[in-house]
């Protein structure tokens, strides 16, 4: 017996080991209600507010909200990758482009488009609609637990099954990084 | 041993504690550092050799009064400090201090280090914007054009070492190095002969990454008044100046872990977590020894630095390890 469980032995019911484990199923619920709440936060932030910064910061927090789900799901290794792509470097590239080119405030226009006002709500209506339809029509199987998210399964699976689906990735990459550069040397002399 | 509520609380408020502790008796060896460097005496008023000193600190930043400015952004102001503490204590999760002592010894542990590293640029942006001060943008955006550019030679350098462990688990790459230094991963081997190089690219780029002099462009007090925490006082600035001490221990525990074999001893004997904090503080004492004796550099010279040299070596030696794993 070590120290561990001697403590344990002294507590009250639901502070020991089986309480927790009966606790932390009705915990994981609400932890996954918190997952989503903050994913669904960050974005309305991202949506509606107006200064552009904000927008951005709530963009991330909606990224680490995802980030925070697919950790949930038992894909640490898609979590971390979402962390350290989208917030680590897409929104701060994304930061950075607003302060390098508007240092001031740009308030947002205002509605504009074909799609913006009676259209725009009757497509939104269509989507949520179909969107309801697909998740409760949809059966959702209890998946059993692959394993720790094993990042050799990944790298075997990739270079093997999916190697097409990561050569187009690498080309969209490569292309990227042609056209920034083209981009940045437009209108330079050397 | 079963997970249990007061194991999570434990495990929480050691990290917590670790990482304040750290983080005010940092600010005093710094001072004394800098103190024996300049040849004058440093904080030595309070207690015996001003060891009282951090917590004078800690209650006198407590109890000043936060100010914001007028013009700031309320809600980005305050977000950034918690945001620039937050990942640092995150990262402590699943640091091995010792074969026993890690609180989540994760097979993404690499990754997840640099996952949450990642959020600190996102602080000295929103830091920088918040507080509406030309000096605080100009210094965010150079701090986080740093932070970007040193990112990509550290992480090519980590995949070198992923490579030669197969394992991100920071647990299995220090079991990898067991056994002596002639083990660790610091002594050139015959699949990866550039592994010096490699540890001089990690240590260049985690001083830049932790905004440290001679690559602290992000406060160069000299040119941005304080840079991207020029409006903070109480304790806002306390939480970014914690939170760089916090990133500090992260950065040489990341390279005792990679580089240094862990928590063994380098003859091979004793192996615990002693070895760690001796080789982290030993680490940690070389950069304050590097923050006063070299001067600032400039941003041109940051940013060639990183991409003209670092990313080339870095790049050539993934290379090389990798042609030399499959031969060997």
């Amino acid at each position: 017996m070590n120290i561990m469980d001697q403590v344990n032995s002294l507590l009250p019911g639901f502070l020991t080991a089986d309480g927790f484990a009966g606790v932390a199923d009705e915990a994981a619920g609400i932890v996954f209600l918190i997952m989503l709440a903050t994913t669904i936060i960050g974005g309305i932030i991202a949506c509606n507010s107006k200064r552009l910064v904000r927008a951005v910061a709530g963009l991330a927090l909606c990224f680490v909200g995802v980030a925070a789900i697919y950790y949930y799901l038992n894909s640490p290794f898609v979590a971390m990758m979402q962390m350290l792509i989208y917030v680590g470097a897409v929104c701060i590239t994304i930061a950075f482009a607003i302060m390098l080119a508007a240092p001031e405030d740009k308030v947002k226009p205002g509605p504009s488009g074909p799609l913006s006002g009676p259209l725009g709500l009757i497509t939104a209506g269509l989507a949520t609609i179909g969107m309801i339809g697909l998740a409760v029509k949809t059966v959702f199987p209890v998946m059993p637990k692959i394993n720790m998210g094993s990042v050799q399964l990944i790298g075997v699976k990739l270079l093997t099954n999916y190697s097409m689906v990561f050569e187009l990735v690498s080309i969209v990459l490569l292309i990227a990084i042609l056209g920034s550069l083209v981009i940045a040397r437009h209108g330079r002399s050397k | 041993m079963s997970l249990t509520i007061l194991n999570a609380v434990v495990a929480v408020v050691a990290a917590i504690a670790f990482a304040a502790a750290n983080a005010a008796y940092l600010v005093w060896a710094e001072r004394r550092g800098a103190g024996r460097i300049q040849r004058r005496p440093g904080p030595n008023v309070n207690g015996p050799l001003g060891l009282l000193q951090p917590p004078c600190d800690g209650i006198k930043l407590m109890t000043k009064q936060l100010m914001i400015p007028g013009g700031a952004d309320k809600a980005l102001f305050m977000v950034a400090p918690v945001l620039a503490m937050a990942p640092a204590i995150m990262s402590f999760v699943t640091i091995p201090f010792s074969e026993t002592i890690v609180a989540h010894s994760m097979n993404v542990g690499v990754l997840m280090i640099f996952a949450f590293a990642s959020l600190g640029g996102m602080s000295i942006l929103l830091a920088g914007w918040g507080s509406r001060n030309k000096y605080g943008v100009m210094a965010s955006v150079r701090a986080v054009s740093q932070n970007i550019s040193y990112e990509v030679p550290m992480l090519i350098t980590v995949i070198t070492i992923v490579m030669m462990a197969g394992t991100m688990n920071l647990k299995e790459l220090v079991a990898a190095q067991a056994g002596g230094i002639w083990n660790w991963n610091l002594i050139p081997s015959l699949s990866s002969p550039l592994m010096p190089v490699s540890f001089l690219i990690f240590f260049i780029c985690s001083l830049a990454e932790t905004n440290r002099a001679p690559f602290d462009l992000g406060e160069a007090e000299s040119e941005l008044v304080a840079g991207f925490h020029t409006e903070y006082g109480s304790m806002g600035f306390g939480l970014f100046f914690m939170g760089e001490y916090a990133n500090i221990v992260i950065g040489a525990s990341l390279i005792t872990i990679l580089f240094l074999g862990g928590w063994d001893c380098p003859l091979g004997l004793f192996p615990g977590v002693w070895w760690f904090l001796l080789k982290i503080y030993m680490l940690i004492f070389s950069f304050i020894w590097i923050r006063w004796t070299f001067p600032r550099t400039t941003i041109y010279g940051l940013l060639n630095l990183s991409w003209k040299i670092l990313i080339p070596i870095s790049l050539f030696n993934l290379l090389l390890t990798a042609g030399l794993l499959k031969v060997f």
